[in-house]
C-alpha cells in the first residue's frame, strides 16, 4: 500500500478550515486548557520559600498530570466528531467516492487533530515553566518542573497520548450513530493511558527518564497498532449502509 | 508514499544508511529534524543521557517520516489497464444484428440496446446479456451483478453494457436498488455476486482506488461542507483526486455550472439549487471517464434544470459516459441514449423508441368531423390496419403494422367514404407509458 501525501494534506487542510470556523471546537480548545492552567498557576504563586521537597515534587507531579490531560481531552472531541459528524452532515459519501484510501483519510483527520492539541499542550507547558521561573518564590519549583524525566515525559507523552486519544475517538466515531455519544465515549475511552501518569503523581511509580522512554515506546506501539486497527474497522459499506459486506469473495468494499 | 504528481519527498540512498530529501518538503523536514537534535543537545547538555535519548527519538521519527514519505516503491499488484480511450468520437463497432444507427449524429453512438429481461412484459423476450456487444472498449460492463443485505435483495442479476460517451438512464421506483447499484459500481459497497468492468477495470476490492480515480459520483444530496466556501470544497476534492495546480480547473468547473461569481461564498449560504450545482462542479473536477449522476436536477428550477441538461449533452459531446439516475422520465427521454428500468431485477434495457415498440402496438388516431356511418367498411379493408376501436363519438384508434403505409390507405378510405377528416396522427407513447406499463405489471412493484 502506497500512501499519497497530497491526499493526506488535502484532508488536513480541509479539517483545519472546518475547525477554524467551528466556534464550538474553538471554544473547547481555548477554554479547556485555560481551566487546566488555573490550578498549577495558583499553586506556583502560593508557594512560599523553603517549602519541603515532597511538597515541591507533589506540585510538579500534579502539574505534569494536568498538563498531560490536555492532549488527551482536546483532540478527543475532534476525533469523535470526525466520522460520525461527516455522516450526519451528509459529506461522508462524496468523500468516500474519491480515490482517497481509508488510511489516508484517517491519517489526515488524525494529523489535523493532533497538531493543535500538541501545540496547545507544549504552549501551556512553556507558560507554566516560564511562570515558575519568573514568579515562583522557591527555585526548587522550577528545577522540579524542568527535571529531565518531566521534560522528556512532556515532550514525548503529549503527542503520543494525543495520538491514542485520537485513534480511540475515530474508532468510536466510525461505529457510533450519534455525535454526542461518540464524543462522550471517546473522551472516556481515551483516559486509561493517563493511569500511568496518575501512578507517577501518586508516587507509586518513581519518575525517571527510563520510565518515560519505556512508557513512550509502549504508547508509540499502541498508537501505530490503533491506526491499523481503526483503518481495518473503517468499512465504506458499513458506514454507508449500516451493513457489513456479504459477498463471497470481496468481503470489504474496495479501497 | 506517492505524493502529488508522483514526486517522492525522499529517496533511499543507494549506498549507506538513511534517506535523501529530493523535494523542498523533504529538505524542510530534514532541516527541522537537524535543528531539533541540535537544540535538544544544547538544552540537555547537563544530562547527556537524556539529550542523546531525545536526539535518538527525533532521529527515529525523522527516519520513519522519510520512510513513510518516500523510499523504494514496494511491489504491488499489477497496474490496472488503461481506461478506454476518452473523447473519442468514433462509435464502437455495433454487432452484426444491430439495426442501423441514426445517421446524422456527431456524438459517439451508443451500443445497440440489449433486450429486456422480463419475458412476459416485453416481446421478443431475451436475456439481458443476449446480443451484447463485445465488452472491449465499453465504459461499463455489468454482468449478473447482485447485491443482498442479509435476507433482503437490493438488486439481482443485473446485466448491461454502456458504451463510452453514452448517456444511460437508470430508472425505477423508490427502493428498486438504483442507488445501491450506483454505490456498487462506484466501489463503495461490494457486490454479493456477479462481475463488472468499470472504465475498463474489474470491479474488485484491490482496484477500488484506481476505479474511483476514473469516475465521479454525484449523490442526490450533494453533501457539501457548509462551513467552507465553494472553492474550498472544490479544493478538497481536487486534492483527493491528486490534481496539482487545480485553480484553473476549479474555475472552469464553476463556469460550467454558472457559478463563477459564487466561488468565495460559504456553501451554507447557498440555496438548494446552487448547492446541487456545486455538487455537479465537483463531479466535473476530475475530468472523469464515467459520471454517475443521481437525480442531478432534483430541487432545481426549470431554467437551472435546462442548464444541467445542456451540461450533460456537452459531456456526451466530449465523450464522457453519463450514468443518469432520475425519476424525471421526460428528462430521461430527452437526454438518454438508452434507459434501463430496474425493479430489483432489470425489467428492460434499450432505446426508448424500441421499448415503446416492444411494449405497445403501433397505432393511428383518427378524428373525423362526424361519426362514421359504417366504420367497419372504412377501416377493415384499409391496407396495414390490423384492428380498430372507437375512442369516443368521432375518434378511432387503429392498430397498424406500419403507420407510413396505413396512414395514406386510411386517408383514401375515409375520403372515399365521404368523411370529413380532422386529423390522422400516429399515437405516440411516452417513456412514462413504458415505465408505468413495466412497473404496473410487476408484482414486486405492486407489493411495494
Amino acid at each position: 500500500m502506497r500512501l499519497d501525501a497530497g491526499r493526506i494534506l488535502a484532508v488536513v487542510r480541509k479539517e483545519f478550515r472546518a475547525l477554524r470556523r467551528n466556534r464550538f471546537i474553538i471554544g473547547t480548545m481555548t477554554v479547556l486548557p485555560i481551566v487546566f492552567l488555573i490550578t498549577p498557576m495558583i499553586e506556583i504563586f502560593r508557594l512560599s520559600p523553603g517549602i519541603p521537597e515532597t511538597v515541591v515534587q507533589r506540585l510538579a507531579g500534579s502539574t505534569f498530570l494536568l498538563l498531560l490531560i490536555i492532549p488527551v481531552v482536546v483532540p478527543a472531541a475532534i476525533a469523535a466528531y470526525s466520522v460520525v459528524g461527516e455522516r450526519e452532515q451528509g459529506t461522508l459519501e462524496p468523500l468516500l467516492t474519491t480515490p482517497v484510501r481509508r488510511e489516508e483519510l484517517l491519517l489526515g483527520k488524525a494529523a489535523a487533530a493532533i497538531v493543535p492539541s500538541v501545540a496547545i499542550a507544549y504552549l501551556l507547558f512553556a507558560v507554566v515553566a516560564i511562570a515558575a521561573k519568573l514568579f515562583a518564590a522557591d527555585p526548587a519549583v522550577t528545577t522540579a518542573l524542568l527535571q529531565s524525566s518531566q521534560l522528556v515525559g512532556e515532550i514525548l507523552f503529549a503527542p503520543l497520548l494525543a495520538g491514542w486519544s485520537i485513534w480511540v475517538g475515530i474508532a468510536i466515531s466510525s461505529r457510533a450513530s450519534d455525535v454526542r455519544v461518540a464524543q462522550q465515549l471517546g473522551t472516556l475511552a481515551s483516559l486509561p493511558p493517563l493511569l500511568v501518569v496518575v501512578l507517577i503523581d501518586l508516587q507509586v511509580l518513581t519518575p525517571s527518564v527510563g520510565l518515560a522512554l519505556a512508557f513512550a515506546a509502549v504508547l508509540l506501539v499502541a498508537d501505530v497498532a490503533m491506526w491499523r486497527v481503526v483503518s481495518a474497522m473503517f468499512d465504506r459499506e458499513r458506514l454507508l449502509t449500516g451493513a457489513r459486506a456479504t459477498s463471497a469473495r470481496p468481503q470489504r468494499a474496495a479501497g | 508514499m506517492q505524493p502529488v504528481g508522483g514526486v517522492r519527498w525522499f529517496t533511499r540512498r543507494q549506498v549507506g544508511f538513511g534517506f535523501r530529501p529530493v523535494t523542498w518538503q523533504g529538505w524542510l523536514i530534514t532541516a527541522v529534524a537537524v535543528a531539533l537534535v541540535v537544540v535538544l543537545l544544547i538544552l540537555l547538555r547537563s544530562s547527556r543521557v537524556v539529550g542523546i535519548a531525545a536526539a535518538v527519538v527525533v532521529l527515529a521519527v525523522y527516519l520513519g517520516t522519510a520512510a513513510l514519505l518516500g523510499g523504494v516503491p514496494r511491489a504491488g499488484p499489477a497496474p490496472a489497464p488503461d481506461p478506454p480511450a476518452r473523447r473519442s468520437t468514433s462509435p464502437p463497432a455495433p454487432p452484426a444484428t444491430s439495426p442501423p444507427l441514426p445517421p446524422a449524429t456527431s456524438r459517439p453512438t451508443p451500443f445497440t440496446p440489449s433486450v429486456a429481461t422480463a419475458p412476459a412484459q416485453v416481446a421478443p423476450p431475451a436475456l439481458p446479456s443476449a446480443g451484447l456487444p463485445s465488452p472491449d472498449g465499453a465504459a461499463l460492463v455489468v454482468d449478473h451483478l447482485t447485491k443482498r443485505f442479509g435476507e433482503r435483495t437490493a438488486f439481482e442479476d443485473v446485466s448491461f453494457t454502456i458504451a463510452p460517451g453514452e448517456v444511460f438512464g437508470f430508472l425505477g421506483p423508490n427502493g428498486a436498488g438504483k442507488t445501491t447499484t450506483v454505490r456498487t459500481l462506484g466501489t463503495l459497497i461490494a457486490p454479493t455476486s456477479g462481475t463488472a468492468l468499470v472504465a475498463g477495470i474489474p470491479l474488485l476490492p484491490e482496484n477500488g482506488t484506481e476505479i474511483r480515480k476514473r469516475i465521479s459520483i454525484m449523490p442526490e444530496n450533494p453533501g457539501l461542507y457548509l462551513r467552507l466556501t465553494v472553492i474550498e470544497n472544490l479544493e478538497l476534492f481536487a486534492g483527493l483526486y491528486g490534481l496539482r495546480h487545480a485553480g484553473p480547473r476549479i474555475d472552469a468547473a464553476l463556469e460550467a455550472v454558472n457559478l463563477g461569481a459564487r466561488g468565495r461564498d460559504l456553501c451554507g449560504s447557498l440555496s438548494k439549487g446552487l448547492r446541487q450545482r456545486v455538487g455537479l462542479a465537483r463531479a466535473l473536477l476530475s475530468d472523469p471517464a464515467i459520471m454517475f449522476l443521481d437525480e442531478p436536477t432534483s430541487g432545481l428550477d426549470p431554467v437551472a434544470a435546462r442548464e444541467v441538461h445542456d451540461l450533460i449533452n456537452d459531456l456526451r459531446q466530449r465523450g464522457v459516459t453519463v450514468f443518469l439516475t432520475t425519476h424525471r422520465l421526460e428528462e430521461a427521454e430527452r437526454l438518454c441514449d438508452r434507459v434501463a428500468i430496474l425493479n430489483t431485477r432489470l425489467r428492460s434495457v434499450g432505446r426508448t423508441d424500441e421499448l415503446r415498440e416492444n411494449l405497445f402496438s403501433r397505432s393511428l388516431a383518427v378524428e373525423t368531423a362526424a361519426p362514421l356511418a359504417a366504420p367497419d367498411g372504412v377501416f377493415d379493408g384499409a391496407t396495414g390496419v390490423e384492428s380498430w376501436r372507437a375512442n369516443g363519438d368521432s375518434s378511432y384508434v387503429l392498430s397498424v403494422t406500419d403507420p407510413r403505409v396505413a396512414a395514406p390507405a386510411v386517408t383514401r378510405a375515409l375520403v372515399a367514404a365521404g368523411a370529413d377528416v380532422l386529423s390522422i396522427v400516429e399515437s405516440r407513447h411516452s417513456l412514462e407509458d413504458v415505465y408505468l406499463e413495466l412497473i404496473d405489471e410487476d408484482p414486486e412493484a405492486a407489493a411495494r
